[in-house]
């Protein structure tokens, strides 16, 4: 009888810790670091679907933005930069616009000449990337597949080129 | 590496220009309006009346996560944005507590809260308060575990 209620004990109070440790919030840990980046499909600018499993054996640069958030576009020259320096090695940057509409991306697009696809984002991939809630975001996903840096808020050009680097000489 | 360079200066030029119109900052909000998460959290958890709480930014991270009860108007930055939020409080009382909020950027970067309270102004609002959200929403407000409400 005893050892019963011990079980019982034990499991309620198995239960209350396992309840206290939940994820509490959409913005934690649903793309950790270590782990597979969530794969999507998504349209690009031009309609045609864009996969994220398509780029595996790339190192990827997944930049959330959106064209009236400042820093976004403030680091997108610089982003345009590493993808005609770096692209020939294997890096694949692709923009996941926030914007509620595509008129205004289409028209940044073409204005600063995007040399990568730009696709729109949406609710279901800002929760699927662990919440999308301020504006930039960029992760580096590894040739693996798995995600290696995040970056809140507008990157360290020079620290993120030598993460790049990194990245690409790791086979 | 020349042509590189000077490529990348006009492209940054060109984006400075651009966002020259973004020049509505939220730091140039004076202090007295300004309210931080954990003094409206209060606030909302109190017996007192209630403030009518309007999200002003971009639709997609209100679907998100947004705070509990809030409504969504429209960015501000944009005019059809301001349009709503006039619609929506002009048949108010000028001494109604209205908090207005965004986080989808740094605060001295977000296009919205400025025009948002300059028009509350302007229609002669007296008890207008902006939630000061220093990084993004997601960092200053849903992982301090405030409350948070999802979808449209």
């Amino acid at each position: 009888m005893i050892a019963k209620k011990l079980l019982i004990a034990i499991g309620v109070l198995v239960l209350g810790i396992l309840f206290f440790l939940r994820p509490k919030h959409p913005s934690q840990d649903s793309a950790t670091l270590g782990n597979f980046a969530p794969n999507f499909t998504l349209s690009q600018l031009t309609g045609t679907p864009l996969e994220l499993s398509s780029y595996r054996g790339k190192v990827i640069l997944l930049d959330f933005w959106a064209t009236w958030c400042e820093p976004c576009r403030e680091e997108i020259p610089q982003f345009i930069a590493f993808q005609r320096k770096y692209g020939s090695e294997g890096l694949q940057i692709i923009g996941v616009s926030m914007d509620d509409t595509s008129e205004p991306v289409r028209e940044f697009y073409k204005q600063f000449d995007i040399n990568y696809p730009v696709v729109m984002g949406n609710a279901r991939i800002g929760e699927l990337y662990g919440g999308v809630l301020g504006l930039p975001i960029a992760f580096l996903i590894g040739r693996d597949g798995r995600i290696r840096a995040k970056h809140i808020g507008a990157v360290d050009i020079s620290a993120t080129e030598k993460e790049i680097a990194q990245l690409l000489r790791a086979k | 590496m020349k042509q590189n360079l000077k490529m990348i200066l006009t492209l940054v030029a060109a984006v400075s220009m651009s966002t020259s119109a973004f020049a509505q900052q939220a730091a140039q909000i004076p202090a007295s309006r300004l309210i931080n998460p954990s003094d409206l959290v209060a606030l909302l958890q109190s017996s007192k009346a209630k403030p009518l709480l309007i999200q002003v930014g971009s639709h997609v991270l209100y679907s998100q996560a947004h705070i509990p009860g809030s409504e969504y108007i429209g960015p501000a930055s944009s005019e059809s944005g301001l349009q709503q939020l006039r619609r929506r409080v002009e048949s108010l009382p000028r001494n109604k507590l209205i908090v207005i909020y965004c986080g989808c950027c740094p605060w001295n970067h977000c296009p919205n809260v400025k025009p948002a309270d300059d028009t509350l102004q302007a229609m002669g609002f007296t008890n207008v308060k902006v939630l000061y959200i220093a990084g993004n929403f997601g960092v200053d407000w849903v992982d301090k575990g405030y409350p948070v409400a999802k979808g449209d």
